[in-house]
This record gives C-alpha cells, sequence and structure tokens, in this order.
C-alpha cells in the first residue's frame, strides 16, 4: 500500500540529506560502519532494523548528536558539510520526534506547540499572542482542529503526535524523523497519522519512520532502508516486499516459516465462548479453543481483539453470553477468578518488559505464585526452590545460577522466565496478547518455539496478535476479527498467507 | 460573562480558593464580628506579607520541579548578616539594606543550586541537610543571641495608609506590604511574562524535553533557588521591620506554612504546574484560617495540624499514581459522553 504518496520521485531531485561512509565507534565497538542513506524531498522513507542495528545511532548522526569518524561524504541540500552540529542540523531542518514526544503537558497546546518562541538564554517578555497565532496558522495547515488553550495533559496519544508534529514544522522542519511512531496508536488514530504525512509529503517535506514493525514500515513508506548490526544491508522500494522478505533481510537469517497447523479438533474445549458480546467492544463472538489447541486471533488494531482477551480473563464484564470452561459455564468477577478457574494472560510488552530486572531469575519466576511457597506466613526458600527448579527444567531455561540477576540472562531466556512466571500458576489457557511486540525478529523465532512446546504438552493457547504472519504460521485455526465480530475462521493448510492478509488488511 | 466562566474554567484550582476563601470569610464574619473590620484585615495583609514574599519565591522552586525547606532559616541568617554589617558600617539605609539581603539572599540560595545541579542530589535532601547547616551555623556563631538595637530606618514603623475606624481602633497599612506587592508583581512578571519564565515551567514538566530543546539546565537550577534566596533575604528584612528585632530562630518552622499555603494554590510537588494568584490565594487561605482560629480562641496546635493535613494531602494529590488515575477515569468519562 502507498496511500497516494508520490512513488516515483524524479532521480534529478537532489537529495535533501546524503551520506556515504559514515562509520561510528564507541569505546571499540562500531555501532555504525560504512552506511550511507539519503532522503527525497518530500518522500516517505522507513529506517528499519532490530535492536542494536544502528537505526538511534544514525539519526544521531545526522542532528548533530555524534560525530562519524572522518572519511565520511555527508551533504545537506547538494552540499558537502564537515560534521553536524545540533545547531547546524536545526537549521538545516531536520528535526526528531522521539517516542516519548517531549511535549509538556501542564503547558497549553499553543505553547507545546510554538515553544520555539520562549527558547533562547536571554529573557524576553512572551508574546502570548503570537504564540497562539503561530499555533492556530500551523495547525490549519495540517488540516487538524484542537483547543489550543486547552493544557495538553488531557490529550490522547494521537492529538499528542499532531501536537510534536506541529512544533516540528513551526521550528521550519524539512525532514521529520518519527521514532516508532505508531506503536501506542489505535488503527483509527494511525490512520490519521498517515493522512498527516501525506499532506507533509504532499508540500515537500521528508517524513523518515524509525520502526521495527514490519506491518507499519511496508504500510506507511515507499522505501525502506534496511540496517543491520551497524551495516547497511540495502534500500528497497516497498512495493513488491513482503513481511517475511523484510524480515529475513532485517536479521539476515532465513526464517524457515512453515506451516504447524495441526489437527485437534476432537479433544475436549477448555474455554468455550458462545454468543459473547460487550457494548461498544465485540459483539456475538462465539468461538473454542481445545485441549493443546493455539488459535490464532488477527485482525486490525481496534477490532476488539484485547477487549475479548480481557473479558476472558475476567478484567471488563461481557453484557451477555456465556464463557464456560471445560464445559462448565463460569462468571469471572475479576482477574483473581480468572486465575482460579486456569486462565493466564500475558499481556502486551510483557515478554520485555515483564521482568523485574534488578531481581534474581528465581525471585522473578516466583512472583506471580507467592502465596503458594508459604510456609507459616513466611516464603519458604524450600518450596521457592523446588518451585524454580521444576520452571527452570520444564522450559529448558539456560541458566548459571537461579540466584544470578535476570539481565545476566539472554533475550530468549528471559522471554522464557516471562512465560515461566505465568505458567508457575498452572493455566489451563494462555492468553497472548501480542507477544512479540518490542521483541526482535530473530528473538520472535524463540517464543513461538515455546509454544508450540507448551501446545504439545497439551496447554489451550489464545494468540492474538496484528502481524498475519506470526498467527498464520504458529497457529492451528486462525480467527478474523473485525469491528467487534468473528468475520472468518481459517485453517492455514487450506488458505496462503497471501489470501490471508489480503482478508485481513482489505 | 463567557470570558469570566471561561478564565474561571481555565484555572480550576484558584476559582476554589476564591470561593473558599469567601465561604470562610462569610463565616467568620458572623461567628467573629471583628472579622470583617479594616483594622483586622490590614492587619491580616500587614502578617501576611512575610510569608506571601516567601511564597512566591518558593513557588518559583516548585515550578521548576524542585523543593526547597531551607528559605526561612535561610532569611534569619540574612537578617543576622545584614544586620552585622550595616551596624559596623554605620547604619545603611532600605537601599543598601533591600540589596544586601537580596545579595546575600541570593548567595544561599546558590548554595542549594550548586549542590543539586552540579552534584546531582535530589533538592529535598539538599535543602534538609542545608537548612540544619544554616541554623545551625547561625545558632553557633550567634549563642542565640537575639539583635536589638537595630538602625533606625529597619525599625521605625513606616505606615502607608492609616485611618481610624467607628469604633475608635487604627487600621494601618505598614511598608512590608508594599514590599511584598513588588515581589509577586515581579514574580508573577517573571513567570507568566517572561521566556525564562516559561522555561522553568516547561523544565519541571519534562526536564527532559527542556534538555532536547536545548534550555540551559543549569540556569534551571540556579534561577528558581536564586530567586527564592533574594526574596528569602528581602522577607527577612520585611520580617525585622515587623517585629522590631532580629532573633535568630524566629522564622524557624516557616517554611512549612509557606509550602503548604503554596502546594494549597495549586503549585504542585513534582514541577510545571502553579501560578501568582493561586499561590497568593493559598497564602491568604492559610491566614485567615490561623487569623480566625485566633479570633475564635481555639488553640494554636490546631492550626499545626491543619498544616500537616494541606501537606500531606497535596503530596497525594502530585503522586504520578493519583493523576494516572484521574486522567484515566476523565478519558473514560470522554468516551462515554
Amino acid at each position: 500500500m502507498t496511500n497516494g504518496i508520490a512513488d516515483d520521485v524524479p532521480a534529478a531531485t537532489p537529495p535533501i540529506l546524503s551520506l556515504r561512509n559514515v562509520s561510528v565507534t564507541f569505546g571499540g565497538v562500531k555501532a555504525l560502519q560504512e552506511v550511507s542513506f539519503e532522503v527525497l524531498p518530500g518522500e516517505v522513507q522507513c529506517i528499519a532494523g532490530e535492536n542494536g542495528s544502528g537505526k538511534s545511532t544514525l539519526i544521531k548522526v545526522i542532528t548533530g548528536v555524534y560525530r562519524p569518524e572522518p572519511g565520511n561524504d555527508f551533504a545537506v541540500g547538494g552540499k558537502t558539510v564537515d560534521a553536524m552540529t545540533p545547531a547546524q542540523a536545526r537549521a538545516a531542518g531536520f528535526q526528531v520526534i522521539w517516542q516519548d514526544l517531549s511535549l509538556f503537558n501542564e503547558m497549553t497546546v499553543a505553547e507545546n506547540i510554538a515553544i520555539e518562541a520562549v527558547l533562547g538564554a536571554v529573557p524576553r517578555r512572551v508574546d502570548h499572542a503570537a504564540m497562539r497565532r503561530t499555533a492556530t496558522a500551523v495547525l490549519e495547515r495540517l488540516g487538524m482542529q484542537l483547543d489550543i488553550d486547552a493544557p495538553l495533559g488531557g490529550f490522547g496519544v494521537a492529538q499528542r503526535q499532531i501536537v510534536a508534529i506541529a512544533r516540528a514544522l513551526v521550528r521550519e522542519a524539512r525532514v521529520i524523523f518519527m521514532d516508532e511512531p505508531t506503536s501506542s496508536l489505535t488503527r483509527q488514530e494511525t490512520l490519521l497519522l498517515l493522512d498527516i504525512v501525506r499532506t507533509l509529503s504532499e508540500s515537500g517535506i521528508a517524513v523518515v519512520f524509525v520502526s521495527h514493525r514490519l506491518a507499519e514500515v511496508l504500510e506507511i513508506s515507499t522505501r525502506v532502508t534496511v540496517l543491520r548490526d551497524g551495516h547497511l544491508v540495502g534500500v528497497y522500494p516497498t512495493k513488491d516486499m513482503t513481511q517475511t522478505r523484510l524480515a529475513e533481510l532485517m536479521t539476515g537469517k532465513t526464517l524457515n516459516q512453515a506451516v504447524t497447523a495441526r489437527d485437534v479438533g476432537d479433544a475436549v474445549p477448555v474455554l468455550s465462548v458462545s454468543g459473547l458480546t460487550r457494548q461498544g467492544e465485540y459483539k456475538d463472538v462465539s468461538f473454542a479453543i481445545h485441549k493443546g489447541e493455539t488459535l490464532g486471533l488477527t485482525g486490525l488494531l481496534g477490532a476488539g481483539r484485547t477487549e475479548l482477551a480481557l473479558s476472558i480473563f475476567g478484567m471488563a464484564r461481557p453484557d451477555s453470553g456465556e464463557i464456560a470452561i471445560d464445559g462448565v459455564p463460569v462468571k469471572l468477577r475479576s482477574n483473581r477468578d480468572a486465575i482460579r478457574v486456569g486462565v493466564g494472560y500475558v499481556s502486551e510488552d510483557r515478554l520485555s518488559l515483564g521482568l523485574i530486572q534488578q531481581q534474581s531469575i528465581a525471585d522473578n519466576l516466583v512472583v506471580t505464585v507467592l502465596d503458594r511457597i508459604l510456609e507459616a506466613g513466611l516464603i519458604s526458600p524450600r518450596k521457592q526452590q523446588r518451585l524454580v527448579a521444576t520452571w527452570i527444567g520444564n522450559l529448558a531455561i539456560k541458566v548459571g545460577a537461579p540466584d544470578d540477576p535476570v539481565t545476566t540472562l539472554s533475550g530468549g531466556n528471559q522471554q522464557r522466565v516471562a512465560i515461566a512466571k505465568w505458567l508457575a500458576t498452572e493455566p489451563k489457557l494462555l492468553i497472548l496478547d501480542c507477544p512479540t511486540v518490542g521483541v526482535d525478529v530473530g528473538a520472535r523465532a524463540g517464543i513461538f518455539e515455546i509454544v508450540r512446546q507448551l501446545a504439545a504438552e497439551g496447554l489451550a493457547i489464545l494468540l492474538i496478535s496484528d502481524e498475519v504472519p506470526e498467527v498464520y504460521f504458529n497457529s492451528d485455526r486462525v480467527l478474523h476479527m473485525k469491528s467487534g465480530s468473528i468475520v472468518g475462521e481459517y485453517d492455514p493448510r487450506r488458505v496462503s498467507l497471501a489470501e490471508l492478509e489480503r482478508a485481513v488488511y482489505a | 460573562m463567557r470570558s469570566l466562566t471561561r478564565k474561571l474554567r481555565a484555572s480550576p484550582t484558584e476559582s476554589w480558593l476564591l470561593g473558599l476563601l469567601v465561604v470562610i470569610s462569610v463565616a467568620l464574619s458572623f461567628a467573629a464580628p471583628e472579622y470583617l473590620t479594616f483594622a483586622n484585615l490590614f492587619n491580616l495583609l500587614n502578617t501576611s506579607s512575610v510569608n506571601l514574599i516567601f511564597a512566591v519565591g518558593l513557588l518559583v522552586v516548585l515550578i521548576s520541579g524542585g523543593i526547597d525547606i531551607s528559605f526561612a532559616v535561610a532569611a534569619s541568617v540574612v537578617q543576622y548578616v545584614v544586620a552585622t554589617i550595616l551596624i559596623d558600617a554605620g547604619g545603611g539605609g532600605w537601599v543598601s539594606g533591600v540589596l544586601l539581603a537580596a545579595a546575600v539572599g541570593i548567595a544561599l540560595g546558590a548554595v542549594n543550586a550548586i549542590f543539586i545541579y552540579g552534584f546531582g542530589i535530589i533538592s529535598i535532601v539538599v535543602t534538609i541537610a542545608t537548612f540544619n547547616i544554616f541554623f545551625g551555623l547561625l545558632m553557633f556563631v550567634t549563642h542565640g543571641v537575639s539583635i536589638y538595637a537595630l538602625p533606625e530606618w529597619w525599625t521605625h514603623r513606616t505606615v502607608l495608609l492609616s485611618f481610624q475606624q467607628a469604633n475608635g481602633l487604627w487600621a494601618d497599612l505598614t511598608l512590608p506590604v508594599l514590599i511584598m506587592a513588588i515581589g509577586v508583581a515581579a514574580t508573577f512578571v517573571l513567570v507568566r511574562h517572561t521566556t525564562t519564565g516559561r522555561q522553568l515551567y516547561a523544565f519541571g514538566d519534562n526536564p527532559e524535553g527542556a534538555r532536547r530543546l536545548g534550555i540551559n539546565i543549569a540556569a534551571m537550577h540556579f534561577i528558581p533557588y536564586c530567586w527564592l534566596g533574594m526574596m528569602a533575604g528581602i522577607g527577612g528584612l520585611a520580617q525585622v521591620h515587623y517585629t522590631q528585632e532580629v532573633v535568630p530562630n524566629a522564622l524557624i518552622g516557616r517554611e512549612l506554612d509557606v509550602l503548604a499555603a503554596v502546594v494549597l494554590g495549586g503549585a504542585r510537588l513534582g514541577g510545571g504546574r502553579g501560578s501568582v494568584l493561586g499561590c497568593v490565594l493559598g497564602v491568604f487561605l492559610v491566614s485567615v484560617t490561623q487569623n480566625g482560629l485566633n479570633l475564635l480562641g481555639i488553640s494554636p496546635y490546631a492550626f499545626k495540624m491543619i498544616i500537616g493535613a494541606i501537606i500531606l494531602v497535596a503530596i497525594t494529590l502530585s503522586s504520578e499514581q493519583l493523576t494516572r488515575m484521574l486522567s484515566v477515569r476523565r478519558r473514560t468519562a470522554d468516551q462515554h459522553g
């Protein structure tokens, strides 16, 4: 998809920014090696790469935070420059919108947008009226309406992003770099952002996204620059790129993905849901998950997937319909009820953020089940040791000693600890909500290896994801959810990935 | 009318305080008829002036995201230093007094800023330490002895406005009120109408965001603590004018009354929020409460209790968790509404 953004930028247009042969070394570690990069006026480009691939380092070189090693060739608007300072980068119109947006909640929208007017070391009188005029003008240019006198703190992520973009425009941006801009947006909000990007693109302002969400990279941009381990892999048009191909370019590994669906249809349904409805979130949802089955649930952001999962986990009571565990209808008043009947829920980000980093592996493993290792009201070291040994064994977690800090583990093993923590509650059904958000493409395979192992042991798994290939390759059946309803059920063995992607993204 | 409602909506804290102040005043005027007399109200202004001077100084520190509890004892130190130097120099006058007090106050504020900015220690810890150092040093050097023989200009009661009421009592407005008015106006201009003031709000709100915009972080530390130091020095000068003596432990304990008044006025512990109007209303509310308790003959310990409760409530309201809870509730309400 190209969203009407100009596909063919004439080759004659001189790039706004062009880098050749850029290397950056930090204490002997090469963060960037001989990387080239260029931005054309008005284009929408993505820099894709895993964590540590050098994406942020590249942005920091461009904005003058880091100095590249000698021997590079740095040109702005066709003119060679020695190296950037932050002031020069700013004068050249390079603006970065960081993930946290760097906005001020207590100040008004107008002040956030026109903050430029109050910068500078020498105190001056503030012209509040001029700041309001500036803000109004730039919002008009973006075709957006916001109450400019309201404090920013009351606005949601999407509006805040608009404010951040408006601020970059006030600062005369010619290239706007956006760091993981859609990670917390709903589908509607993402579409709004794309609208704005289109407006910017038409007025000749280039937008460069930094992202490792594959679906988004392909959807938004016309070109993608792929980095891996500080090297440039290449620059590719997104027109004929697939998610699988892009993942391979980012990781440098051929991801041998094959459909893993099995037949488990006649096993006992662990969870069956019928006619489940919650006003404004999902309606008339019916499905079952069997013992040892992995059920994929996909759909665009905002389709109601997470809301449905939260209801099954007892955190949002449905208005009507029935949830049954092992054939017995249950009423879930809280997530404690859900845990009691055997439902476990691993939310988005839990695999990357769900560990208490300073604590030991053992402490992290037992944190969900502290009440089971008590003896006379105190934590029993003996019971804790036994539990920890069980889970380290069960999931084949490679550890030095259980008392080592969890940070000593590799990423993959940390994920195992994060999952083991939930498995310790002995669930019959495990809900994994977007388990790979924030996890590198290369490390994702590890998660699904665990998922398959758990399913083989008889655990029922509900796998939720907005990346279609993820559910396609790792589920026994796939449900497609759209605007709160289940609109299709697919067997990965009888449908191609392309067909499924078309159905979901259509 | 519409612009008034808009203004009230835009500053809910100030509107609440104003409403509360009116309600308490009306109640007090029935319970204690002498409350609503010029003599009492002028007296209230005279006695609140020093706290107000301190309060606007502290407001700037709170806006920038810091806190300072050393300013009241710093004011005592300034009183001693100024008294000693000027007596040695043969007396001085209001101009030299104010300049000297401001300079010594700024220097003491800079001591706090050096530790907070230069060594990266959190402000509450630094100012608890300097609170003890300033006070210990003062008592050690002075042996706790007060100074009564002060220059004539300093202790001569200067009355700005005076008239006799029907009941024969005199209503006087004294010089500290003028000093207070200048301090309040200067702080208002600083935080509301200068680029530096807006940078302080930005820095208090989101320090990392401010740093990325190229705001001078050192200045964002030195300006508020030195501003408070200056106000502490000048406030100390005004307090001596009122009490006619320099007593080393006269101001200790004042820091919490002032802090309570400022946070009551809507300044957030944690930075980024607070207005001069709210600050002024907060101080008046605290003073009126104290005055009312006096007039009603209630123990001063009740006042201590109220001050403690205000600080506790303000800290609770400033906590991140609560803010998030409230904003989530507001967002859900928006969706349904």
